[in-house]
């Protein structure tokens, strides 16, 4: 673990080096490019900060092992890609199910399926939010530099451990194997799971505001009973009763929709009376800012959106933005926050530039941005 | 000597269970909770893991220790994360044979492999009861269950043979007939060090019982008359088939993080 | 002094599934005649008087539905 400075490296490490500043004590991990490096950065440098590390035999594996770790009172996180993702989706859903805490790294690729392992790629999008079965809601934070794959890294624990739910950080092989200045600051705000008191029973219910019911660790006596099943306050399953299903997943989605206005973040630049919006996210937010920056020294009207949560998406303010401006979605994938952003602004308002496999020049955004605006 | 109320009381919870009338699976935890008990071990000093299935229900809800009622084929990882996470805990997985070995089979050889500190007890009844009889790895060739209507067109597989290949330091195999033996070896289990595996074949009186026409009493009467402790005698082997030393995966990640420099999270 | 036995059966926890009379091996036990609330014949101890305190009903039982309790 390094100490507080700059470092030239690349973003896979600083979301490692960003995991143990929060005080990672598990990783579960498979091999798979281009999320590899977390895994070896972490193998290599956990044990001296007191954390466990483990190779499972596969990514089923590795999700499970994480939800397990959590519930002996340590944080705990996997890393992998779209593939490994996919294996991951039934306990991902396990995972928010039993209020369990964790961070699930995907550093995205070229899909579907295998794809192109090398090349980055935003096509698992919807998947972080919709993958798993069953009503459910997700935090997903994208980040675009390597400072930020270290920040949201912490973020990420900050927010699974506030929450109580699993958070995926979605990178893409642009940041992952990017290599560029980051800082790891002296000072990081770390949060804390919320503990039980004693004699407190029901660790899957509150009446508190934000819907988080303190979460104990097992070993401490308290007979616990954790079931991905629907269940009780108390934990005990009920496999049929109308008003345990009803209280169970709506109190489970408003723990994040109740709570939207402390996840959601954005950043944004001359939006305003901008007349075309360029949204984008991720490595491709980068050329895409390069082609507004261009665009606004040529005299052009234009502004740039970046969401750094993609789930629960900043859809307010999106919808704001589409009300007078045009909108540009810049992605790399057919249809990775597209719908998301197309229901937000309505399909008369919706332009887009997909570009697979690579990140287009500044250039190749420029042409579309001065095409949209005809 | 504990009574049956005395144990009932101080184990199990939940009462009573959704088991059918005659199930093994009662037995199992009537036996693992005598084993704990004999042992001396604190019920707060026990995690015990299951996936989905009858069996799963073992432990979730009715053991009366902290208990993690996973997802179908996953009991395994799961519980190799609470082992790695907290190393004091003693660590059960109680899992059907479809849940183990079925559609988890490659967690099991793999925490076979590590031989990580798990006492994994496989309750073997040859088919999938829950959901309605289907076959299972487990079963005979040539069985009629609902999905192989004209036979079993494949072959029941030897788990105890399959995890004494990949690694345990630990297996047996008894059935419901025997249960002090039962009861000795999850104590054994529980005190031998790396991956113990018991395999307890196991009475399914609604799927097993219709379907071949036998009773429960019929059941643990043939489970007599065709086990043996003997291989030789060429009916089904019980007791205990491997039993060595190996490094145990979780005291290896400790000792290394002690060695490089860390103080345990 | 002589033993005071005293077996008890929870007529509601019995599922009536007569593993506890096979494994006695003095025939102590047997069927009830008499439907519990979930409509089976429970167990009942028939000959105390033949009881040795060998548990195996109680280690048998699948519903934690018996115990032997022996006062001196």
């Amino acid at each position: 673990m390094r100490s507080p400075g700059v470092y030239f490296q690349e973003g896979n490490l600083a979301c490692a080096e960003g995991a143990m500043a929060a005080g990672l004590g598990f990783f579960a991990g498979y091999p798979i490019t281009p999320a590899s490096e977390v895994m070896h950065h972490l193998a290599r440098t956990l044990p001296a900060t007191g954390g466990r590390f483990i190779q499972m035999e596969d990514e089923i594996g590795s999700m499970a092992a994480i939800t397990g770790a959590s519930w002996t009172g340590l944080k705990s996180m996997t890393s992998t890609s779209g593939p490994g993702f996919s294996l991951m989706m039934e306990n991902l859903g396990y995972a928010y199910m039993t209020e369990t805490p964790c961070v699930i790294v995907n550093v995205q690729r070229a899909g579907p399926s295998t794809g192109q392992a090398t090349k980055p790629g935003t096509g698992d999008v919807m998947q972080s939010r919709f993958g798993s079965h069953g009503d459910y809601e997700m935090i997903a934070l994208s980040p675009n530099s390597v400072q930020e794959m270290f920040d949201f890294t912490v973020r990420a624990f900050n927010l699974a451990e506030r929450y109580r739910t699993p958070v995926v950080l979605l990178a893409d092989a642009g940041i992952g194997h990017m290599r560029e200045k980051f800082t790891i600051p002296e000072d990081i705000e770390i949060v804390e799971r919320k503990k039980p008191k004693e004699g407190d029973r029901e660790f899957f219910h509150t009446d508190e505001k934000d819907h988080v019911p303190p979460m104990p660790s097992f070993g401490e006596g308290r007979e616990l009973l954790v079931t991905g099943s629907t269940h009780r306050g108390d934990g005990t399953r009920d496999t049929a009763g109308y008003d345990t299903q009803d209280k169970l997943v709506r109190r489970l989605k408003a723990k994040i929709d109740d709570n939207q206005q402390d996840i959601i973040d954005w950043e944004e630049d001359s939006v305003e009376d901008a007349e075309l919006v360029v949204v984008s996210y991720g490595s491709m937010s980068r050329p895409a800012r390069g082609a507004v920056k261009r665009a606004r020294k040529d005299g052009l009207n234009v502004g740039f959106f970046r969401p750094k949560v993609m789930w629960p998406s900043p859809e307010e303010r999106l919808k704001e933005i589409g009300k007078n401006s045009k909108i540009l979605l810049a992605e790399l994938s057919l249809r990775g926050y597209r719908m998301e952003v197309e229901r937000c602004v309505g399909s008369e308002k919706m332009h887009v530039y997909d570009r697979l496999n690579s990140l287009p020049t500044i250039d190749m955004i420029y042409t579309k941005i001065k095409e949209v605006m005809g | 000597m504990i009574t049956g109320k005395e144990l009932r009381e101080k184990y199990i919870r939940n009462q009573p269970t959704a088991f059918c009338p005659g199930c093994g699976d009662g037995m199992v935890l009537n036996g693992m909770s005598r084993a704990v008990e004999n042992l001396g071990i604190e019920r707060k000093d026990i995690v015990a893991v299951s996936g989905i299935g009858c069996a799963a229900w073992v432990v979730s809800p009715y053991w009366r220790v902290d208990t993690l009622h996973t997802t179908h084929g996953r009991a395994i990882p799961h519980a190799i994360g609470v082992k790695v996470g907290n190393k004091d805990l003693n660590v059960v997985v109680v899992s059907g044979d479809g849940d183990c070995v079925g559609i988890g089979g490659n967690h099991l050889i793999h925490a076979c492999r590590n031989n990580i500190d798990l006492t994994v007890i496989m309750i073997n009844n040859g088919l999938y009861a829950m959901t309605g009889g289907q076959v299972a790895p487990t079963t005979e060739h040539g069985e009629k269950t609902i999905t192989t209507p004209y036979g079993n067109p494949s072959q029941g597989m030897d788990v105890a043979e399959l995890v004494k290949a990949a690694g345990a330091s630990h297996v047996a195999r008894w059935t419901t007939y025997h249960m002090r033996e039962l009861t000795k070896e999850v104590e054994y289990a529980l005190e031998k060090k790396g991956l113990s595996f018991i395999e307890v074949i196991t009475q399914c009186p609604t799927r097993t019982g219709k379907k071949d026409n036998l009773s429960t009493l019929e059941m643990l009467e043939w489970y007599k008359n065709n086990t043996s402790k003997n291989p030789e005698d060429g009916k089904i082997t019980v007791g205990r088939s491997v039993d060595k030393e190996r490094p145990e995966m979780a005291d290896v990640i400790y000792e290394q993080i002690i060695s490089a420099g860390g103080t345990l999270k | 002094m002589p033993q005071k036995i005293h077996i008890e059966i929870d007529r509601e926890l019995c599922t009536g599934c007569g593993i506890c009379i096979r494994f006695c091996p003095k025939d102590v036990l047997g069927e009830s005649g008499t439907l519990n609330q979930y409509g089976n014949f429970y167990t009942e101890v028939k000959k105390l008087e033949e009881c040795i305190v060998c548990r195996q009903c109680e280690l048998y039982c699948p519903d934690f539905a018996i115990s032997v309790e022996v006062k001196e």
